[in-house]
């Protein structure tokens, strides 16, 4: 026990498993949770930023998941892993945080018509620009600011479900288990946001078929 | 056959498994959706594209100096830590096998007059040699399955959450044994256990998912250390000394002195 305890205390954080980090917090060693505040920050913060589109909010977000983490922390059981944990909480926070906005930014702006989820959020149409021509969009900094726009009309749990399953191959249920939503209805949460992206950047990109109508007898 | 739907592609795409093999003949003989299956690509594409920028070297401390002051004392109570789960399944594997060891001793077979079984230092290495060789089974198995573990043919992530979790939780038991080896001067076993430690504690630190790269790199540390090898002879150097403690012996010294020999 000696051996090991030195071991942890020569502050390698790499050397602290998770667990033993949360046990120590857990018996009062503050310090203990800066482990895993180090080892994840940068993993939420990616989450976040995708999540909410800027890095303001994800910086809140980070910190936001790792104070309720914190304060939660005698809840977590240790059957699961702490950083599919905190990142539960950091992608709920996220949720919040692009509601929150949504409904702010509605009171400031005329209203739209409501988002699936009762949200005021701008249509998929509002994303198209008749000025812009391929060569302009040949630049990829350009379509990423497309896909920035594009992303932004999509519902929160569209957005969770894309960010959660596309960059951070998140399993259905582990999203589901986020949106507090079961597996099927998730997959089509996760269809309705690739769905909602491709139409969005039809214009620009002509990312979609016009040689049949899909379903149809070839 | 009808051309695929978007909902099809898409799930087609994300790794959907029911109708796949009728889905991928139809995709090999249709121009159409095989356009339609690159349009959506392109989709993926244009968000793989999209970058995030770099937070900052001292982002983690930042985080940290931001929520220190905001996070409230912990009162714990000082019987808390021996209720960890953690702790106490490695108590209670621990305090199964004492008492196999014992129940072990009362109905083996009858030694020869003037063998004291009942010597307390004999059972107490018998109970060691029964707990360690079923410990370090259990390591073996899991360096086993990731020595042999292999990435599916473009997969990008592979879970290893089961092992790395069975890892966390032998973690206790390993330092139990390596300190109590240490502790009986059996210094072979307690550098056995002790290396058998720092492989658990990498598996056990690794992410839940990781690229096939990662996946090399943490079989490579396994390989390099020989661990498996190790773990092999030690055990079945363990169970040899099983055998012998239940048949009538004349050797002379303990296992601890004949293995810290060689």
């Amino acid at each position: 026990m000696v051996r090991m305890r030195a071991s942890i205390e020569r502050a390698d954080p790499e050397a602290v498993s998770d667990a033993i980090a949360v046990e120590r917090t857990l018996a009062g060693e503050r310090d203990a949770y800066r482990v895993l505040v180090e080892r994840y920050s940068l993993n939420l913060y990616r989450l976040a930023y995708r999540m909410t589109g800027n890095s303001h909010d994800a910086e809140e977000v980070v910190q936001e998941a790792f104070l309720r983490a914190y304060q939660k922390l005698s809840q977590f059981a240790g059957n699961s892993n702490f950083g599919t944990w905190v990142y539960r909480i950091a992608a709920n926070y996220a949720i919040d945080r692009i509601r929150q906005r949504n409904v702010e930014e509605a009171r400031q702006a005329a209203p739209s018509r409501p988002a699936e989820d009762g949200l005021e959020i701008d249509p998929v149409a509002q994303v198209k620009d008749p000025t812009a021509s391929p060569e302009r969009l040949a630049s990829s900094a350009e379509l990423a600011a497309k896909m920035r726009q594009a992303l932004d009309t999509l519902t929160p749990a569209e957005r969770t479900a894309i960010v959660m399953r596309h960059w951070e191959g998140c399993a259905i249920e582990e999203i589901a288990t986020v949106l507090k939503s079961n597996a099927n209805a998730t997959k089509n949460t996760v269809f309705r946001a690739v769905s909602k992206l491709r139409k969005a950047l039809e214009p620009f990109t002509g990312l979609r078929g016009t040689t049949r109508a899909m379903g149809t007898e070839s | 056959m009808n051309h695929m739907t978007e909902e099809q592609l898409i799930a087609y795409r994300d790794g959907e498994s029911r109708g796949r093999e009728s889905f991928t003949a139809h995709l090999n003989e249709c121009t159409d959706c095989r356009r339609e299956m690159d349009r959506i690509g392109a989709v993926f594409a244009a968000l793989d594209a999209m970058p995030v920028p770099d937070p900052g070297k001292d982002f983690s401390r930042r985080v940290w100096q931001q929520i220190s002051p905001r996070l409230p004392e912990k009162r714990s109570r000082w019987w808390q830590p021996l209720f960890e789960p953690r702790r106490m399944l490695a108590l209670g594997s621990v305090a199964a096998l004492v008492l196999l060891a014992f129940f072990l001793g009362r109905f083996t077979k009858k030694t020869p007059s003037g063998v004291n079984l009942a010597d307390a230092g004999k059972v107490r290495e018998r109970v060691l040699v029964v707990a360690v060789g079923d410990h370090l089974g259990r390591s073996e198995m899991i360096l086993m399955e990731l020595a042999n573990a292999e990435p599916e043919k473009g997969q990008k992530l592979m879970n290893i959450s089961a092992e790395q979790k069975r890892a966390e939780n032998l973690l206790e038991e390993n330092r139990l044994y390596r300190q109590t080896a240490l502790r009986d001067g059996d210094t072979r076993m307690a550098s056995t256990l002790d290396e058998l430690e720092r492989v658990l504690l990498d598996i056990a630190n690794s992410p839940d998912e990781v690229t096939p790269a990662q996946f090399e790199a943490i079989q490579k540390r396994i390989a390099a250390k020989g661990i498996l090898l190790k773990v092999r002879v030690v055990k079945q150097e363990l169970h040899q000394e099983r055998e012998n403690a239940v048949a009538p012996s004349s050797q002379s010294g303990t296992a601890v002195t004949e293995r810290n020999k060689t």
